[in-house]
């Protein structure tokens, strides 16, 4: 690899314009030399000698003249065992060693190696000498945390290659040989656990791609139950600024059912990065009794963080996730927000002056995003094993108008939308994801048929409630008035859920599959209540124990002496045909 | 080292280029012209072409006019001298107090690494019924108070100011009408809360350069107090203004427009800005409250848009008053579960009642009869609107606390209200005779599932 240097002849905001002599490619990473500081930098463009670089830090004091190394290598992650529990930024420097170091503020050009280099890892070969392996196969495992954590022929190979040798059961660091392979054209090279992979480069070492089937269980009933999320699918959450998008990537980053999830929050406010910092190593996983922090990677990159570094933030995020994936791991990648990547696009675009699209967002934005929720997928790796990334993005539109290029460019590559309704919100009927008008294309977790009945009272309940609006409660027929209250008593005890308590907050799969069961009884019932004031007052009453219902634990007796009783309550008026 | 070039080349709106070597991104440059001298920074290199922003504006600078560099990038004086002082947005004295040269420090540092930052657990008082039972504001927040331009923020933002218990106060503003510079300087000479603040102000008539100055050099200076161990409460008005600036340099720039004409990276511009409010763990805080008016009462409009999606929670003020719906502080859950037991159920019940208050006065519009419990809503609203949401009303949150039982114990039964028996027991003010009433509803924020939905007026109507 050719060692290229050159000298910056422009600065604007975080981009430099460099003059190079020699070879220099597309994407290559560089630093920047002031001083004693290196600044890391990409190069975004190449014209004739000059290549346009967007720096991953503060840009100020570069000066004209300054001199540029680059690297030759392609912005990359580091990846093996102690991902786990990490907290990174954008550009997988590990934010508690820097604060370490640097102490309450972010020095710009400080890096460190985002996995330890002291620690030794308990080895077990799987291979054998002779044996034919290609990229993405196993050669042994080390235990991490509670995940066997395999280490596998490193992702670029290219080819089949023989096993010279395997090191023998015991601890490694991970710049340790463990294996000697032989390529097919008999060059001989050994394999550590380490490796590193170029983030925006998906990784391809699997046997083939299947469609995600397999519903995702978030444990949130309206996600579950009406706008399922599949394993390996992909979804997104648009919504105005306070309808609780973060939230409700929170929750799900808790209760999802998945072995690994991966949070990227990705130009939002650090004060909600600071919540899940501190708040999950305290939680416990119910899987797995285990700190939840222990199947947690945090990719941590907040608003007031270099733009640049944004961009690459959810690639990093994506890039660990697809790794844990090749180890046969369900994983769960969030990204939070991917306007704000989106708008670090705009930026550097701006910057570089290309030709606009709408809002100014550059015109290969819809690309991009595609290409990115295309990184997620269910597959069947090379051993037979199935792994999975699953990617929830939220989306921030101005003014929260979904008629926007990121949230319609998000739109059309994804499985299943939550759009989030202010409306919703402020009436505090949380989660605020609007039933009319989200969707999903996943199976969810109870029978299409009963999800379409809920679906038709949420709907037609809507349309009365309109008119209502209209005509007064006066002008409303009996029958539709009982209709619009079955769709407010199914809102208000089914599609909301109080995230702060211990049992309603997460609904396990059994349990939404038998609870929507009796529910759905009701809504189907004929019921026969004398006037309007009756029909209310049976529906608040039926509201408020049903919301009991949701507090009491499955199985308990408590469980079944209100659903007993909630039963009662209907036979009592329902009209026997 | 410092060689000084004669040579402008090009001048346009605020930037003007000359050509130089040797240049730092962000450095300061003095510009001498027959007219007077002003700083400059660096705002773009490009081979040996040096763009530069003119702080005092470039009306006067000549083609000869001498360029100096200085080495450095913008700083500021810090020291506790700063405290009692008012100055420009390039940090010169505004009153007639001494230039401050000692102790300089950078503005614009580095953010502050998430792995530091602490939960937030402080409440900050402020005697404002509407910021204290309602949304209250927490150590290291940060909130817009949303307004059209004909509404008293800066009204507000001084009484916040007088009725804070916080350790020092600085306050930004940017665009300030003369007159309202001088009503905040008088209002706090008056109540000597001056002598705690450190005023930079950047009024309508000053260069504009020095507006895009003024978060930068008020959060700076802000930090170093808060490394102190100082409580820090930062003013900021009008945020608008600033992004106004920002556009206007950006459009001379050449820059492409995102949305209406501001520059594609206002979200990060602010950002930066409003991220700097922080609580330092063993040491002080930061907390920011800006004034950002909204053009066209439009919440949408690209500037409030980007600060709700930054700030924790937002103040909308209409007419007058802290709106209760669309208001929201989203810290408050850290402290008002331990302010007092009453705290979250007043809360919660008053905006109930309020609601229904507003859905009444809808009705009485559209001349439906009143019923008896309108009649008790119109009473409350009437009261709680004229008690509570006053921005006159200064009380301890304690005192609003127990004018809020006060005015529901005047106007409805305890069961009524829907609070849980066992606060009714401890709480209603007990000169009224009040059966007490099972538990309605429970404990939670309730949700209303009976009664036609309170149209709760939404953020952006």
């Amino acid at each position: 690899m050719s060692q290229t240097s050159g000298t910056i002849v422009g600065v604007n905001g975080n981009m430099i314009t460099v003059e190079f002599e020699g070879a220099v490619g597309q994407n290559e990473v560089g630093y920047a030399c002031l001083g004693d500081l290196r600044l890391m930098c990409e190069i975004v463009r190449i014209r004739g000698n000059r290549s346009d670089m967007q720096v991953f830090e503060d840009t100020s004091g570069l000066s004209v003249g300054d001199p540029v190394d680059f690297t030759g290598e392609l912005l990359s992650v580091e990846l093996g065992p102690g991902l786990l529990t990490q907290i990174y930024d954008g550009l997988q420097n590990p934010l508690p060693q820097l604060a370490e170091q640097c102490g309450f503020f972010l020095q710009r050009g400080t890096y460190f190696n985002a996995l330890d280099r002291e620690a030794t890892w308990a080895f077990t070969p799987t291979a054998a000498v002779g044996d034919k392996v290609t990229a993405g196969e196993e050669l042994g495992s080390v235990p991490e945390g509670i995940f066997k954590h395999r280490i596998m022929v490193p992702f670029r190979v290219s080819g089949t290659c023989t096993v010279e040798s395997v090191a023998a059961a015991g601890g490694f660091t991970i710049e340790e040989s463990i294996a000697t392979l032989k390529d097919e054209h008999g060059n001989t090279f050994d394999v550590t656990m380490l490796q590193r992979w170029p983030v925006k480069v998906p990784i391809l070492a699997y046997r083939e791609r299947l469609r995600p089937t397999e519903p995702l269980v978030t444990k949130i009933r309206i996600i579950d139950t009406f706008f399922p999320v599949a394993r390996g699918g992909t979804y997104c959450i648009p919504g105005p600024f306070g309808a609780g998008k973060t939230v409700l990537q929170q929750l799900t980053s808790r209760h999802a059912d998945v072995d690994i999830v991966v949070v990227a929050a990705c130009g939002e406010r650090a004060g909600e990065v600071v919540e899940t910092l501190r708040e999950f190593p305290e939680l416990s996983d119910p899987r797995t009794g285990k700190s939840l922090m222990d199947r947690t990677i945090i990719i941590c990159n907040t608003s007031s963080m270099p733009v640049a570094a944004r961009e690459a933030s959810v690639y990093t995020g994506v890039t660990l996730a697809t790794y844990y994936r090749q180890m046969g791991l369900n994983v769960l990648m969030l990204a939070d927000s991917t306007s704000r990547w989106a708008q670090a696009l705009r930026e550097t675009s701006g910057r570089l002056e290309e030709i606009p699209g709408e809002e100014a967002f550059p015109a290969y934005l819809e690309s991009v995003i595609a290409s990115f929720y295309e990184r997620g997928g269910v597959v069947t790796l090379k051993d037979g094993s199935t792994g999975s990334v699953t990617i929830g993005g939220t989306v921030s539109p101005a003014g929260g108008n979904f008629d926007e290029p990121v949230t319609q460019g998000t739109l059309k590559v994804v499985g299943a939308f939550h759009g989030l309704s202010r409306a919703r919100s402020d009436a505090r009927r949380y989660p605020a994801i609007d039933p009319l008008e989200s969707w999903s294309k996943y199976e969810s977790v109870v029978d299409a048929e009963s999800v379409e009945v809920g679906r038709e009272i949420l709907r037609r309940g809507n349309d009365i409630g309109q008119m209502m609006k209209v005509v007064g409660e006066e002008g409303t027929s009996q029958d539709d008035f009982v209709l619009y209250l079955k769709s407010e008593y199914i809102d208000g005890t089914y599609l909301q859920q109080d995230a702060f308590d211990p049992v309603d907050g997460a609904t396990a799969a059994e349990r939404q599959h038998y609870v929507y069961g009796v529910m759905t009884g009701f809504l189907k019932a004929s019921l026969q209540l004398e006037d309007k004031g009756a029909a209310r007052r049976f529906f608040h009453q039926l509201t408020q124990t049903t919301r009991d219902w949701n507090r009491a634990e499955m199985g308990s007796e408590e469980f079944k002496e209100i659903q007993g009783r909630l039963e009662q309550m209907v036979a009592e008026v329902t009209v026997n045909a | 080292m410092h060689k000084v070039y004669h040579h402008v080349h090009n001048i346009a709106g605020n930037v003007i280029n000359i050509r130089a070597e040797g240049v730092r991104y962000r450095e300061l440059a003095e510009v001498t012209s027959r007219n007077g001298s002003s700083l400059a920074q660096v705002i773009r290199l490009k081979d040996d072409e040096v763009s530069l922003q003119v702080f005092a504006g470039s009306r006067g600078v000549a083609t000869d006019a001498q360029v100096r560099f200085l080495g450095h990038a913008m700083q500021v004086p810090f020291s506790e001298a700063l405290l009692g002082r008012i100055f420009t947005g390039a940090a010169n004295p505004r009153d007639n107090g001494p230039v401050l040269t000692d102790n300089l420090i950078d503005i614009g540092g580095p953010s502050v690494n998430p792995a530091k930052r602490i939960i937030p657990t402080n409440m900050v008082r402020t005697g404002i019924p509407m910021i204290d039972v309602f949304n209250t504001l927490v150590e290291s927040q940060k909130l817009p108070i949303f307004a059209r331009a004909g509404e008293p923020y800066n009204a507000l933002l001084a009484r916040i100011a007088l009725q804070a218990e916080v350790d020092v106060i600085v306050l930004g503003g940017m665009g300030l009408k003369h007159d309202d510079y001088l009503y905040f300087r008088d209002t706090l000479e008056e109540s000597g809360a001056l002598s705690r603040t450190c005023m930079f102000v950047h009024t309508a008539s000053d260069p504009i350069v020095e507006c895009l100055l003024v978060p930068d050099i008020s959060l700076a200076v802000a930090e170093q107090f808060a490394l102190e161990g100082k409580r820090v409460l930062v003013l900021l008005t009008d945020m608008t203004s600033f992004a106004d600036a920002m556009k206007e340099i950006a459009i001379t720039m050449e820059q492409i427009p995102s949305n209406r004409g501001y520059p594609g990276d206002l979200y990060s511009q602010l950002a930066s800005r409003y991220e700097k409010a922080v609580d330092f763990e063993g040491s002080g805080s930061i907390t920011i409250l800006a004034a950002t008016t909204m053009p066209g009462d439009d919440v949408t409009h690209p500037v409030p848009d980007n600060t709700g999606y930054i700030t924790e929670g937002q103040f909308y003020l209409r007419n007058g008053r802290i709106e209760p719906f669309g208001s929201l502080s989203r810290l408050k859950q850290q402290v008002n579960g331990d302010t007092r037991a009453d705290h979250r159920s007043i809360m919660n019940t008053l905006i109930q009642l309020y609601a229904g208050y507003r859905e009444t006065l809808e009705k009485q519009s559209m001349g439906f009869r009143m019923s008896d419990w309108d009649d008790k809503l119109l009473k409350y609203g009437d009261r709680f609107e004229k008690e509570m949401m006053d921005l006159s009303v200064n009380i301890p949150l304690e005192q609003a606390l127990d004018l809020g039982w006060t005015i529901l114990a005047d106007c409805f039964e305890p069961m009524e209200t829907g609070i849980q028996s066992n606060l009714v027991e401890n709480f209603w003010p007990k000169t009224e005779v009040g059966d007490q009433k099972s538990e309605v509803g429970g404990d939670a924020p309730a949700t209303e599932d009976d009664a036609p939905e309170p149209e709760l007026e939404t953020a952006e109507a």
